[in-house]
């Protein structure tokens, strides 16, 4: 029994001194060359850090790239069927199926006539919406009261020879109002003028027709919206702006197909310029491979060793390389889009994982290249 | 004998060499494929950005107002004034002709499909049709202008009678393709369905012959839309081009901003007007600039690793030559000889590798023009001498630290081996 538990100890003693040998081995490798260790690392770094702010960046510009085409206006537009009106609460139903997640703007047409007999297209809408949707509209004044109107530049020559009042006629009723200001997109806006919805349903007693909307997130996401819309409104037509969802469509792709080469690129350079750094580094040390062997080290336990090394080479290196491309995926995204990209924690794991590979894979290459060399060879020098 | 030496170290130790060169080649490939793409790619991606459509848009000077809801055309046919489809061909002969990806005339027209329902528009256009200019051909119409426009069966022929449906106006009328319609009392052919998620839905599109014949006006055309490349408007762009000084006049006329060619358009095109659309033109810019600023960014990125992977590479190699340096030292070899002997490798490495990785790198970045954009990237011969200098520099920079260190280290401890 008394020998049984010496045995124990002895053995645990040897086992906590192994252990400790073993991490003290680690220690002093990575201090006493610390030239050597530290341009490891450097290297190490700089290849967690360019990975990290590509894949950071390849995640994140998808959203910012589609907040710029958002820009473009509406991609969704709700159309009443044939003649009819959109029913009252359709827009109700619109904002509370979109949840904060896009802005729809409703439009309401007529023609009406000017004092002179011509046709023009008028047109009801919420103002200060379609400024922000539309925003590409170059406006001289926005209206800010009522019975005031936004004239598209080719309706003011034709309604407003001088002066700033005019008088539109439709069905009988007739409307007074003052021009706040011109309108120029280039497109049909031109010939058209706008009244804020208030004025025109008073005027003409008709309902919104249109319901134009810009719906944020990503292709999949905007047809769950179009779907929920046209169940949601089942006397109306939802349809995307085909113009609109394809050019982004494509756009987007080419850029993410561009970005992605790049990553790919950067990345594998970065591992395969560590790889190269790394074989070196343990090459170099073969003085210690020879001398553990010749002091009768098992071949596991060197190469579990270099491993060992390696690994906590890869996992630090990954560790400060992640912080650092963090900064720098933030630095691109605050210097070209003005909003920071928040970083992805998604990353980090890949991230790790590739630079412990390629940090054990370095070790290993030399490692079995060492394995049938004699270690007096080595030791004198050859 | 330094040349001798030279020689042999190359020869002599060729695992190593071969390290740093194919470190210094990988780098350089890397650095020449980024900065060919990102120099290349703001004019792929504004190619892609025509995708959304005509950004110009040309209509008769003296026109009236358009009166059209829902793409239905309320404006009294005889109304309004036209341009000369004869005019078009002076498109191609703009200064920035080269710019000018395509273009669409279009004559809207409304027609009585018989019985007492309300007319509809039959809007008339080309879809692919040769144009001649000089000497040269140029196929253009609404497939390259509108190119999200989409139709299940045939593109009608340009010179024929055959029509669109559009897709919503199909549904109502019950007809599909190969029915026969009756216009203007002829029969034509339904050769295709068009869906574009715009009005042309609930319009009839036919070739721009057929409007003009039922509208008895030949060569009336109502508006052009012009699909061009231009460049994001600046501060210049927005002058008015007659404040301008003679010298600010010619740098204005002759930059692709969307104002200057459509000054152009409207010189080119006897009493016609020409605007940008601004949805498409005003954005374009926006997103161009943003695109391109993001992988130019990313070239930098890519600049930097490789060129910090270089050096690192570079300092490995020395490091791992002490001994050399300690037995030239013992031998009599002055710092200025050996540090000599360093750069010279350096710089030998530095152009075979850059030599290689320049042609490695242009050989990828027309791979990615060729799978991304399905166009060719062209790479700047001046580009050349510009990334061998880049390489030598990055390796001088990444050897000097080590060269200094290892020259600086007594060849005594050096021989020894406790380096």
């Amino acid at each position: 029994m008394s020998s049984d538990s010496a045995k124990s100890v002895a053995s645990r003693r040897a086992s906590r001194a192994h252990s400790s040998m073993f991490l003290r081995m680690l220690w002093r490798a990575a201090v006493l060359r610390r030239g050597r260790a530290a341009s490891a690392l450097l290297a190490m770094v700089v290849a967690a850090a360019a990975a990290t702010a590509m894949l950071n960046l390849y995640v994140d510009v998808q959203a910012k790239l589609r907040q710029e085409f958002r820009k473009y206006g509406a991609n969704v537009v709700v159309v009443a069927k044939d003649g009819q009106v959109l029913p009252g609460e359709a827009l109700q139903a619109i904002d509370s199926t979109l949840a904060g997640r896009g802005l729809a703007v409703p439009f309401a047409y007529v023609v009406a006539r000017t004092a002179d007999g011509r046709s023009v297209v008028v047109s009801g809408t919420d103002l200060e919406k379609v400024r922000k949707l539309d925003n590409w509209w170059s406006v001289t004044d926005w209206p800010s009261a009522s019975q005031q109107a936004l004239l598209g530049v080719r309706a003011a020559a034709a309604v407003l020879p001088q002066g700033k009042t005019f008088d539109l006629g439709f069905q009988g009723r007739t409307i007074h109002l003052t021009a706040a200001g011109t309108l120029r997109t280039g497109a049909d806006e031109d010939s058209r003028i706008y009244l804020s919805l208030g004025d025109f349903e008073a005027w003409t007693g008709i309902q919104p027709s249109t319901i134009e909307i810009v719906v944020s997130g990503s292709r999949e996401e905007v047809d769950a919206v179009i779907r929920k819309l046209a169940q949601a409104l089942p006397g109306a037509e939802v349809q995307p702006v085909r113009q609109i969802v394809e050019g982004e469509a494509r756009v987007l792709g080419k850029t993410q197909a561009t970005l992605l080469a790049a990553a790919v690129l950067i990345i594998l350079t970065a591992a395969l310029c560590v790889l190269a750094t790394l074989v070196g580094w343990v090459f170099d040390r073969r003085r210690d491979f020879a001398i553990m062997k010749a002091l009768g080290a098992s071949q596991g336990l060197i190469s579990g060793f270099f491993a060992a090394e390696a690994a906590a080479l890869g996992l630090a290196g990954a560790l400060i390389g992640y912080v650092v491309g963090v900064g720098m995926a933030a630095w691109i995204g605050w210097a070209n889009f003005h909003a920071t990209v928040l970083p992805r924690f998604s990353v980090l794991p890949p991230v790790v994982i590739g630079s412990v590979a390629v940090a054990l894979i370095a070790a290993v290459i030399p490692i079995s290249l060492l394995r049938r060399v004699q270690p007096a060879m080595i030791l004198r020098g050859e | 004998m330094f040349l001798r030496l030279l020689y042999e170290s190359f020869r002599r130790q060729k695992r190593p060499k071969l390290l740093a060169g194919i470190a210094i080649a990988l780098g350089v490939g890397v650095a020449t494929a980024m900065i060919a793409v990102a120099t290349d790619v703001g004019d792929k991606i504004n190619r892609e950005l025509r995708s959304y459509g005509a950004n110009l848009i040309v209509t008769p000077q003296e026109d009236t107002l358009d009166v059209e809801i829902g793409g239905v055309n309320l404006k009294p046919p005889s109304d309004g004034a036209y341009l000369n489809e004869a005019d078009l061909p002076k498109i191609k002969g703009l200064f920035w002709r080269n710019n000018i990806l395509g273009f669409a005339p279009m004559l809207p027209v409304n027609v009585n499909l018989g019985g007492d329902a309300a007319p509809f528009t039959l809007l008339g256009t080309y879809f692919a049709k040769p144009i001649s200019y000089g000497k040269e051909t140029f196929i253009t119409g609404v497939r390259a202008a509108h190119p999200w426009w989409r139709v299940e069966g045939e593109w009608p022929a340009d010179h024929s009678t055959d029509i669109l449906l559009g897709k919503d106006l199909a549904m109502k009328l019950g007809r599909q393709v190969g029915d026969q319609i009756e216009l203007a009392g002829q029969q034509h052919r339904v050769v295709g369905i068009l869906s574009t998620g715009g009005a042309e839905d609930k319009q009839i599109v036919a070739p721009l012959g057929l409007a003009q014949q039922i509208v008895g006006r030949p060569g009336a055309v109502r508006r052009i839309y012009v699909s061009a490349l231009t460049k994001p408007e600046d501060a210049l762009a927005r002058r008015d081009p007659k404040s301008l000084s003679p010298a600010m006049y010619d740098r204005w006329y002759c930059s692709p901003y969307p104002q200057s060619i459509a000054y152009q358009l409207q010189e080119a095109i006897p009493h016609s007007h020409a605007e940008e659309i601004r949805q498409v033109a005003q954005n374009e810019g926006t997103v161009l600039a943003r695109i391109t600023g993001l992988l130019l960014l990313v070239t930098l990125a890519a600049l930097l690793a490789s060129a910090l992977a270089v050096s690192a590479a570079m300092a490995t190699t020395i490091v791992e030559r002490r001994g050399e340096v300690g037995l030239m030292k013992a031998l009599g070899a002055g710092n200025f000889a050996i540090s000599a002997l360093f750069f010279a490798e350096a710089s030998l490495l530095a152009l075979l590798g850059g030599a290689a990785g320049f042609t490695g790198g242009a050989l990828l970045a027309d791979k990615i023009g060729r799978s991304i954009f399905g166009s060719q990237i062209i790479i700047q011969p001046v580009l050349f001498p510009v990334i061998l200098g880049i390489a030598v520099m990055v390796t001088f920079a990444g050897s000097a630290a080590a060269i200094r260190r290892a020259v600086k280290f007594d060849p005594v401890y050096a021989l020894r081996g406790e380096a």
